[in-house]
């Protein structure tokens, strides 16, 4: 069965799907294959990728196991996704402590990414909010993890790639908001060094913040973009209607010619253009706020049968900072970035995971189609950059660099291949040469 | 709107679809019995019903299969709740068609699983309903029930026997001031049917789920109720479609 991720490249043959649909199925771990879970494949990349090994599909495990109406915490089976998890603590009172820019991820591929979201530099990733939960590993045998108990395998399995094992369940502390709407305010900025100095400013007063950077724009205008922060609104549903939120879907994969220097460079002045002065101000709901893209289904598409890379790099402050402007005088060169440019601060609170991306500096986001070699010297040029000022790349998002800098970016591989489950592979560690340090085959 | 359905029993508790529909009536803080074959399931949904907000969750096991097994859990219900608000029957198995074409033992038993002990279960649900002179009983039949298609007829004629079964039922007890409703649900993504290619026509079992909880909850609906909607159109057209084009098709 041919599976791909959100990047639609690479397109991989699984020898075997199987659906898992309850926690206490026995699986038949057989050593002559791999396994690795599946849950909406929403990487970028080949993280979630097993070619010619077994996908455990793990949406079927869609069960909540607790909540405590009283402290928020919520323990769900793995496949449940975070719109699910939304949809119930919305009404309750309670909203999700870390999200990405998707709801359409399950619990389990959050915590095996360590996804971020928009709170980073307040409340850190994924990881941080999860308490605790229960790994199956090959050998048959279920092990509750936390940070006291198993505390190596449970820093390991967060943001380890799903090679640790098969998630089953985890309880994570919900955070208490009042309705589902947020306080937000937009404000341009003209240049990385203003983008600095507004997420300094600003940080300590808004609880969610990220910014949109053009990707086209050079010379004076480089670095220019919106800088969007938010903050809980008091406001209920009762006080304020919720807003229609449409759904429109990409209907079907767009021509490649549709994307190309002229059509990104418009799309991207009319974004700029979008806030009207240099500051905004309003009221919104959490849907286009925190989800703005998960409003058009398979958005994919747009990049056609090619699929596209992103490329998410986190780059130190200080040092960092100038090879950021340096990526940005490359790409918008480059002409090809879209327009789903993205840049945020990471702050001080740690990732717990050994493999985790998130750490302190300016990450930025953005994606490009895939041209075949073309976009993979590019991006290999950009890793040049990333490299040289000590930078990481997000191996959620990757389908292409080389295990060079995929050590860079984890420089704890070596602790975390003693907690790899032997049965447990995908497309990606294969790919970057399954790193053992001496450990055995 | 779901406060007036408190006391709810389901039969076939473990599937995906009646699921859906406890939680909307779990976040009202009703009360249940659920029965089915494996107690690692029930727990299962057990803990998500309570997790959405159920006041109360008793699980019994039983075989529904077994026609003569059923008293007991009928037995078991009546007594956990008293009056019963709302009954959903929610049990069956997609059999492979082509096994069965080759095995007739197993075709009858695919047959009563669907379809008989299904019709007998409901027979007295019935009569229990009638004593208590109110509530309301939701069966969950077929699309596949409304033609015999050459990928899954026994299935189909099993539902059939159910589906006419319920309908004739439902008229019958609407006198007496009791709804029955047929659910026939079109395509359902589940874990029943994972295994299938998922086109657009499929519908979440969530979905699904949604909607049975809201005609059983809204006073008012009874017979034949197709979820999504959608299927009441599509199920008409292909009722109507003459043999000699219906033999042509593949679905």
């Amino acid at each position: 069965m041919t599976v791909c991720s959100w990047g639609k490249y690479p397109k991989v043959e699984a020898a075997a799907v199987q659906h898992l649909a309850w926690r206490h199925e026995k699986i038949d771990f057989d050593p002559a294959t791999s396994f690795l879970a599946h849950g909406m494949g929403r990487s970028y990349g080949d993280s979630c990728l097993n070619e010619g090994g077994t996908l455990l599909m793990t949406r079927g495990l869609d069960r909540f196991v607790s909540f405590d109406p009283e402290t928020g915490d919520l323990r769900v089976e793995a496949g449940v996704t975070l719109e699910e998890i939304l949809r119930f603590a919305l009404p309750r009172g309670y909203f999700l402590p870390a999200s990405p820019g998707t709801c359409h991820v399950t619990v389990g591929g959050a915590i095996a990414n360590d996804v971020h979201g928009k709170n980073h530099h307040v409340a850190g990733t994924f990881g941080c909010v999860t308490d605790e939960f229960t790994l199956l590993r090959s050998s048959g045998e279920i092990l509750r993890c936390s940070r006291t108990e198993n505390a190596g395998l449970f820093r390991a399995t967060i943001g380890g790639l799903g090679l640790t094992g098969l998630i089953l369940d985890a309880k994570i502390r919900l955070r208490r908001v009042r309705g589902p709407f947020l306080n937000v305010k937009t404000i341009q900025f003209g240049s990385l060094r203003e983008f600095l100095q507004l997420s300094k400013e600003l940080g300590t007063k808004y609880e969610y913040s990220v910014s949109w950077v053009d990707g086209t724009a050079h010379g004076a205008q480089l670095g220019r973009g919106l800088f969007m922060a938010g903050n809980h609104s008091d406001l209920t549903v009762e006080e304020r209607k919720e807003p229609f939120v449409p759904k429109l879907v990409f209907p079907c994969e767009a021509p490649e010619w549709l994307l190309n220097r002229a059509t990104i460079r418009a799309f991207n002045e009319l974004y700029w253009r979008k806030t009207v002065g240099r500051a905004v101000e309003g009221v919104q709901h959490y849907v286009p706020f925190f989800y703005p893209l998960d409003a058009i289904e398979n958005w994919n598409r747009m990049y056609g049968k090619r699929g596209f890379f992103q490329y998410q790099c986190v780059l130190p402050f200080g040092d960092g900072e100038e090879a950021c402007a340096e990526l940005l005088r490359r790409i918008s060169a480059y002409g090809k970035g879209t327009f789903l440019s993205v840049l945020k601060t990471f702050g001080d609170v740690e990732s717990p995971g050994m493999l985790s991306f998130p750490r302190k500096g300016i990450t930025l986001a953005l994606d490009f189609a895939n041209e075949g070699k073309e976009t993979l010297d590019f991006l290999s040029m950009l890793d040049g950059v990333v490299a040289e000022a000590g930078g990481a790349l997000y191996p959620a998002k990757d389908a292409r660099m080389d295990e060079a800098m995929f050590a860079r970016s984890c420089p704890r591989l070596a602790e975390f291949v003693k907690y790899k489950d032997p049965l447990f592979s995908s497309s990606l560690w294969r790919r970057l040469g399954e790193p053992n340090f001496g450990k055995g085959a | 709107m779901k406060g007036n359905v408190r006391k709810i029993a389901i039969f076939g508790a473990t599937s995906a679809m009646a699921r859906g529909a406890a939680r909307r009536f779990a976040s009202e803080k009703a009360e249940f019995v659920l029965v089915a074959r494996s107690a690692e399931k029930l727990d299962a949904v057990k803990a998500d019903l309570l997790a959405f907000g159920a006041a109360r969750a008793e699980t019994v096991l039983c075989d529904l299969s077994d026609v003569a097994a059923q008293a007991a859990a009928l037995d078991a219900v009546w007594n956990a709740l008293g009056e019963v608000d709302a009954v959903l029957v929610a049990y069956g198995s997609l059999p492979d068609q082509k096994a069965c074409e080759a095995d007739t033992a197993l075709a009858m038993r695919e047959f009563a699983n669907n379809g008989s002990s299904a019709i007998a279960l409901c027979n007295e649900i019935g009569k229990r309903l009638e004593a208590q002179g109110r509530g309301c009983l939701a069966v969950i039949s077929s699309v596949a029930a409304d033609r015999g298609r050459e990928s899954n007829y026994l299935y189909g004629s099993a539902k059939a026997a159910l589906a006419t079964f319920v309908d004739g039922m439902a008229v019958r007890l609407s006198k007496k001031g009791i709804r029955v409703i047929d659910v026939k649900p079109g395509l359902v993504s589940s874990p029943m049917t994972a295994h299938l290619k998922q086109g657009p026509l499929f519908a979440s079992s969530d979905k699904v789920g949604a909607g049975i909880a809201k005609a059983i909850a809204d006073g008012k609906t009874e017979g034949t109720l197709y979820l999504p909607g959608i299927w009441a159109l599509i199920m008409f057209v292909v009722r109507h479609v003459p043999y000699f084009v219906f033999k042509k098709t593949r679905f």
